[in-house]
């Protein structure tokens, strides 16, 4: 830690003294602290931020920015720290890697009079953060029910694979259960494919033994929907039923261009809403825009008549 | 000093059996269990999935069983299974326009798994064996390491396997000799094969003894280094050939691949009889012991029998259910 700190001080030392000779305004730092790239989706994120940011720093110079990237929550945290103690930050964009515990960190950066952005995972306490970023996942499980809804209007059976046990799994799920109800749509199984290809790989095989008529499959992830259709290939039954994923990923929303009959449609859920959060806060030191307050963006329907807006084909998710 | 002796002293006869023999009736306990809630449980089809999916662990667990039998520990076999699987699917992708598709490009990148397998294997013994540090220590840098490197080659994203290579090699984990897919074929070659190597040749007696007492081995003229680096180099190797049974499962590599796969493999090695502190392995037991945790999940899979949020307590209990049943018996006599 007193290695990472020091070396931490060293790089403020080089960037303060770049742009600060350099010009006259006052240089605003903004620190942005995510989870790291253990997942598709979070790849996507790390992605999403790190081009941001060179974007911004061309454009603008008098910002700064710090990236760093936790892979648990006590590392973020210490991250956080690190920020306040040695890069002097004005603003902070976090994503919380879980909500308890970084609460009191994040509220301990609030107090001391810096600007705090919360990206997707909201806080315990309300009223810490001056802008709230975030996906929509009561959406994401409802557009993703109702798409089942339209597509089975006499019912049939279905089989979910859901994330990692988390609220956000939970909010999708009960959205979904809440939009099929009455519909004739049966749940006949559902198990943690913990958004893992591999994981959702056995979770389905064992599905495809399990029940001899699945008719839909709601995978609920591109990585878990990846892993379920390579079982259902594996069983010869990719005749007999299709698979929602969702999150959008580039390999995922081309095989829906291509029409693939398997893959009738795909939910958003962008890890680009990284970059929404480090250009709003940005746009407080840059112009006079008011950007506080809560920024939902919705999860939508990708369907092959509007896929082509959703790829992003350089995006490693 | 044969592994005879190791694990004879002084018990009578009709219960040793129950002590050997106890992950197998933990094993054909779930068997019956399984064949009970479901009917489709014993089908062809199920029964194929759990033992090809067995096979990368259990692959891993048998070179898994030297290391520990010889007193060594391994931790980092998880994360260089990734990243030998993505420096696989790189050189492959790299290769296929030059190559063209075809199996001449698949070989090759066998031949690299084999090779980093190996090259990784030899890292972390030679840091064991000559820079004398703790084998915890040592494997659970090189496991940041790998999975770092792994992240970093994949851009923090997942390598794929290109989609024409793909197809030629997806026959590796799909087919197989005479309906028995490959990834179970080398399974049971690699156990066969471990459990002589274990019980017949030198080497396997070796291992027994520098991990039952170190200072006598020594004394006895064995080579106490080399056995331990080549355990360490055996292992690699074998998550080498896991890997290559694995690539044409999903034909990607990303950071969240072969997670745990170090503990599972470690959990696999005990359950299946072999002594956590060394002196005394059993290849055949490793076999057991992985079947008996792919099969737990597949169980809970195949019936609602608890809630999903519990699944891992279940399957920590019945790994340590399996340990007891052995272990008590040994004490009561």
């Amino acid at each position: 830690m007193k290695l990472k700190a020091l070396a931490g001080a060293l790089a403020v030392g080089i960037a303060l003294a770049g742009p600060a000779t350099a010009q006259d305004t006052e240089t605003a730092v903004i620190g942005v602290s995510i989870p790291a790239a253990t997942h598709g989706w979070a790849g996507g994120l790390n992605f999403h931020a790190q081009q941001t940011i060179r974007e911004l720093e061309e454009r603008y110079e008098n910002l700064d920015f710090v990236l760093s990237t936790a892979s648990d929550p006590g590392q973020q945290v210490s991250d956080i720290e690190d920020m306040m103690a040695t890069r002097n930050i004005d603003a902070l964009v976090v994503l919380p890697f879980e909500s308890e515990p970084l609460t009191g960190p994040v509220q301990r950066v609030k107090e001391a009079g810096k600007w705090v952005t919360v990206v997707d995972r909201g806080l315990s306490q309300e009223n810490i953060e001056d802008l709230y970023v975030a996906g929509d996942n009561t959406a994401f499980g409802r557009v993703a029910g109702e798409f089942f809804r339209e597509r089975m209007q006499g019912g049939g059976k279905i089989v979910v694979l859901r994330g990692i046990p988390t609220t956000i799994d939970n909010e999708r799920v009960e959205a979904f259960q809440a939009a099929i109800e009455g519909s004739g749509i049966e749940i006949v199984g559902m198990e943690h494919g913990n958004w893992n290809r591999d994981d959702a790989f056995e979770v389905m095989q064992d599905f495809l033994s399990r029940h001899a008529e699945i008719d839909a499959v709601w995978a609920a992830d591109d990585d878990m929907a990846v892993g379920a259709l390579e079982a259902i290939n594996q069983a010869g039954r990719q005749d007999q039923m299709w698979v929602l994923g969702g999150a959008g990923m580039k390999e995922m929303i081309k095989r829906l261009m291509d029409g693939d009959t398997v893959v009738p449609a795909n939910v958003t859920y962008p890890p680009a809403m990284i970059s929404t959060a480090i250009e709003l806060t940005a746009l407080n030191y840059v112009s006079r825009a008011p950007v506080s307050g809560r920024f939902i963006i919705g999860s939508v329907l990708i369907t092959p008549e509007n896929a082509e807006s959703f790829y992003f084909p350089d995006s490693p998710f | 000093m044969t592994t005879d002796t190791a694990r004879t002293p002084a018990r009578p006869g009709l219960r040793i059996d129950f002590h050997i023999w106890g992950p197998v009736v933990a094993l054909l306990a779930l068997i019956a269990l399984g064949a009970w809630l479901n009917p489709n449980f014993l089908s062809y089809g199920n029964v194929t999935n759990v033992l090809a999916r067995s096979a990368f662990i259990g692959i891993i667990a048998v070179g898994m069983t030297f290391v520990i039998t010889s007193g060594g520990l391994d931790l980092s076999v998880g994360s260089m299974a990734a990243f030998i699987a993505g420096v696989m699917i790189l050189v492959m992708n790299a290769l296929a326009p030059s190559m063209g598709v075809g199996w001449g490009v698949i070989l090759v990148g066998m031949l690299v798994a084999l090779a980093v397998g190996l090259a990784a294997g030899l890292v972390n013994g030679l840091l064991i064996t000559q820079a004398r540090i703790e084998a915890f220590i040592v494997t659970l840098g090189t496991m940041g390491i790998f999975r770092s490197l792994i992240t970093w080659l994949a851009d923090g994203g997942t390598l794929s396997l290109d989609f024409a290579v793909r197809e030629v090699y997806r026959p590796v984990y799909y087919s197989g000799l005479f309906g028995v897919a490959w990834p179970i074929v080398v399974f049971a070659a690699v156990v066969v094969l471990g459990e002589i190597v274990m019980r017949k040749t030198p080497f396997g007696r070796h291992c027994a003894a520098i991990g039952s007492n170190e200072q006598v081995a020594r004394y006895s003229a064995v080579n106490v280094e080399r056995v331990r680096l080549a355990t360490y180099v055996l292992l690699g190797i074998l998550v080498g050939i896991a890997t290559i049974m694995y690539v044409p499962r999903l034909g990607s590599a990303s950071s969240s691949t072969g997670v745990l796969w170090e503990l599972e493999a470690i959990a696999a090695v005990i359950i299946g009889g072999t002594v956590l502190k060394g002196g005394f392995g059993r290849v055949w037991g490793t076999a057991v012991g992985v079947l008996i945790l792919s099969l737990i999940g597949n169980i809970l899979n195949l019936a609602d029998l608890v809630s999903p949020y519990l699944n891992g307590a279940i399957q920590g209990v019945i790994i340590i259910l399996a340990v007891v049943l052995q272990r008590q018996k040994k004490a009561e006599r």
